[in-house]
């Protein structure tokens, strides 16, 4: 009886699919579901920003140039009290600088679901509601201070994650769309096809990443800024194709040898339908690890090129973009909050990070690398 | 070695050729230049040629003569625009990342191998995420605001750059007395530098050095040699250590290339002359011959490295023997 139970086990096993049993580490490993809510809960407010944002991210407020994060208060003579905020006014310190201090006359509740600027929701619907405020356009919310043309920091950081958020996902879709075929095609039908695209990784590879970059970024520079993005995108998969092609042939060179692709042949199948139909779907989880672990370094990447002027320009906006605000020690010690953004940076990699290490643990049961 | 160098050269020019406009398309809307002028130039430059007559003339140029070119927006070589006062500091900053980050990664890696799901190896193991999510730049941002902001110290030693304007142009030694103001004031200078390039490579080698290290302690040579009686410290570091060691030295092309790439953008942000930041000068003025040279140059800074790799594993493995 014991006998016939284990061999019922054994065939459930072989049966439950390999993405299942994926999936079932992953759930074992807390540091990666963590990253992974990190980066959905980041997801879902950037695909929020305008309604969270409680400004446009583009207006201009000119009264507040410069002005401090808002303070919010809870308390209120000792007690709690519902948050409300005070008014700002300009003063001249003693070295006849402006500053702003708080009007302490009159308390502005904070509200939510409040009417406010109008926006278009991703081009959808249009709407004045925003989702805190305080109601009135005499006093203003800036939760992290504003930039040196009035504009607010907060709206344009949620309004900036997108791109940081997107610049992943498309450079990983057209970095495997170069490398995938490169790939199979050097390791599968080797000879001068295998001799060529070698040469061609190694070259690329022998410059480092950040100086071709930008110099590819330069070439691009004339073209429309609206596009901006997507030559980004182009820039980032032309240098990057080449460290997944190069393992995914090597990949490809051991595949060859296996029995399932003999069989293949024997049966007639043509090359291209080995390659894609039989051998690819065997480096699927290669690819998925791979894939997962490079998106950090393109966030970063999106990030320093775009700090450099390169990148992403206005009157689009981006966290590297927002960054290059605070380029210089005046600035930095006299407007600290214009940094907010690299904090969100930091927190999106973080998490990607996170998320990456439980994949790569989940879809490789030997590799004990990083936590737990 | 030298086929890379040459499809690299290639690639640079081809980047360049590339680039919408020349030298000369911005003077042509400049009206006090007659077009008699720009022809002449256009002529004087070699630009009526045609692309690989150029490119022969550039390498020709570097082979023969050691001439990279010329800076038009500089009006000087681009040699002395690249490297004049500027590849010393890149060399020595570039080492003194490298041995930051192996000589804290390694025993720290090491460490915290050995204390597995300790309080400690997962601290370690968490700063060095963090280390390998903050983009370089961000760093050494943040790193000049505790220095001048909040935490004030020694602000007034300066931030950014390599001196304050007093050490400027003194000179290193007096005779044979080391001018000590001015190495401090230097040194002072480095540090976040290095902190801000390194911290990336820094917790990525302890990541490697971490697993490998716990890879190697369960394999069976390592419980024969603990089973035979040897101190735990000599088969942590005579017998694991010098197999687990190879993946790194392997790695260090690839941390190599992290450096060169990080320290481009912590040299702009704090300021640091080095050969990265003139190519970064470049890249503004759309100095292309200038841009050209930069490329190469730090392709070959790579190949060097890749090679210091060959020659560290070659020698710590006797197995691996190159023909």
């Amino acid at each position: 009886m014991a006998e016939a139970d284990q061999v019922d086990e054994v065939e459930r096993r072989k049966r439950r699919s390999q993405w299942r049993r994926m999936w079932r580490r992953f759930r074992r490993h807390t540091l990666g579901q963590i990253g992974g809510i990190i980066v959905l809960v980041i997801v879902m407010i950037v695909f929020l920003a305008n309604f969270i944002a409680p400004y446009n991210f583009s207006s201009q407020h000119r009264d507040y140039a410069n002005a401090p994060p808002t303070k919010i208060h809870f308390t209120d003579d000792g007690g709690l009290a519902w948050p409300y905020v005070y008014g700002t006014k300009k003063e001249y310190n003693e070295y006849y600088e402006k500053v702003y201090v708080e009007d302490k006359s009159e308390k502005y509740p904070i509200k939510f679901f409040v009417q406010g600027e109008k926006y278009s929701f991703w081009g959808l619907f249009e709407s004045k509601i925003h989702f805190f405020g305080t109601g009135t356009p005499k006093v203003r919310i800036f939760l992290f201070g504003t930039d040196k043309f009035g504009r607010d920091l907060f709206s344009r950081t949620l309004w900036g994650g997108w791109i940081s958020l997107l610049i992943g996902p498309f450079a990983l879709i057209t970095t495997l769309v170069i490398a995938i075929p490169m790939g199979l095609l050097s390791g599968y039908l080797g000879g001068w096809v295998d001799m060529l695209v070698q040469r061609i990784i190694e070259v690329i590879m022998a410059f480092p990443k950040l100086p071709l970059w930008l110099a590819l970024a330069m070439v691009v520079q004339g073209l429309p800024s609206a596009y901006r993005f997507f030559f980004i995108v182009a820039v980032f998969s032309l240098v990057d194709w080449t460290t997944l092609a190069r393992t995914l042939r090597g990949l490809v060179l051991s595949a060859r040898e296996e029995d399932y692709t003999m069989a293949a042949q024997a049966a007639g199948a043509s090359r291209i339908r080995i390659m894609f139909r039989h051998i690819l779907p065997n480096t699927t989880t290669y690819l998925v690890v791979a894939s997962t672990l490079s998106i950090p370094g393109w966030i970063i990447g999106e990030a320093s090129i775009s700090y450099l002027g390169l990148g992403i320009k206005e009157p689009q906006t981006s966290w590297g973009l927002l960054l290059s605000q605070a380029n210089n020690l005046e600035t930095i010690t006299s407007y600290p909050w214009l940094l907010i953004p690299g904090v969100f940076i930091v927190v999106t990699v973080l998490a990607y990070n996170f998320f990456g290490d439980g994949i790569r643990d989940a879809a490789d049961p030997f590799t004990t690398v990083g936590g737990k | 070695m030298i086929p890379t160098l040459i499809l690299v050269s290639i690639i640079s020019f081809g980047i360049i050729q590339l680039i919408p406009g020349d030298y000369l398309s911005k003077r042509q809307m400049d009206p006090t230049i007659s077009r008699e002028t720009l022809e002449q130039q256009k002529e004087n430059l070699g630009l009526d040629r045609s692309l690989p007559v150029r490119y022969w003339k550039w390498i020709e140029g570097i082979i023969t003569r050691g001439d990279f070119g010329y800076s038009f927006s500089n009006y000087r070589p681009v040699a002395s625009v690249l490297f004049e006062g500027r590849i010393g500091y890149t060399i020595f900053l570039g080492i003194t990342n490298l041995v930051f980050v192996y000589l804290f990664s390694i025993p720290i890696g090491i460490y915290s191998a050995v204390n597995q799901y300790a309080i400690s190896d997962n601290v370690v193991t968490f700063l060095a995420f963090i280390g390998l999510s903050i983009p370089n730049f961000f760093l050494a941002l943040v790193l000049m605001f505790f220095i001048a902001g909040p935490l004030d110290v020694g602000a007034n030693l300066g931030v950014g750059g390599l001196f304050v304007a007093q050490h400027m142009g003194t000179p290193w030694f007096h005779g044979f007395v080391p001018n000590m103001p001015k190495i401090a004031n230097f040194f002072w200078h480095v540090w976040p530098y290095v902190i801000a390039v390194g911290t990336a490579s820094l917790a990525g080698v302890v990541r490697i050095m971490r697993g490998q290290m716990l890879e190697f302690m369960n394999r069976q040579f390592a419980q024969t040699a603990k089973a035979k009686g040897l101190r735990e410290n000599v088969v942590i570091y005579k017998h694991v250590f010098r197999n687990a060691i190879n993946p790194i030295i392997t790695n260090f092309g690839y941390s190599f290339r992290r450096l060169v790439s990080g320290s481009l953008i912590t040299a702009i942000v704090l300021g640091v002359p080095t050969v990265q930041r003139a190519y970064w000068t470049a890249l503004n003025q759309q100095d292309e011959q200038v841009i050209m040279a930069g490329l190469v140059f730090f392709a070959l800074m790579l190949l060097v490295g890749n090679l210091v790799a060959d020659f560290l594993l070659a020698w710590n493995d006797p197995r691996i023997r190159y023909d």
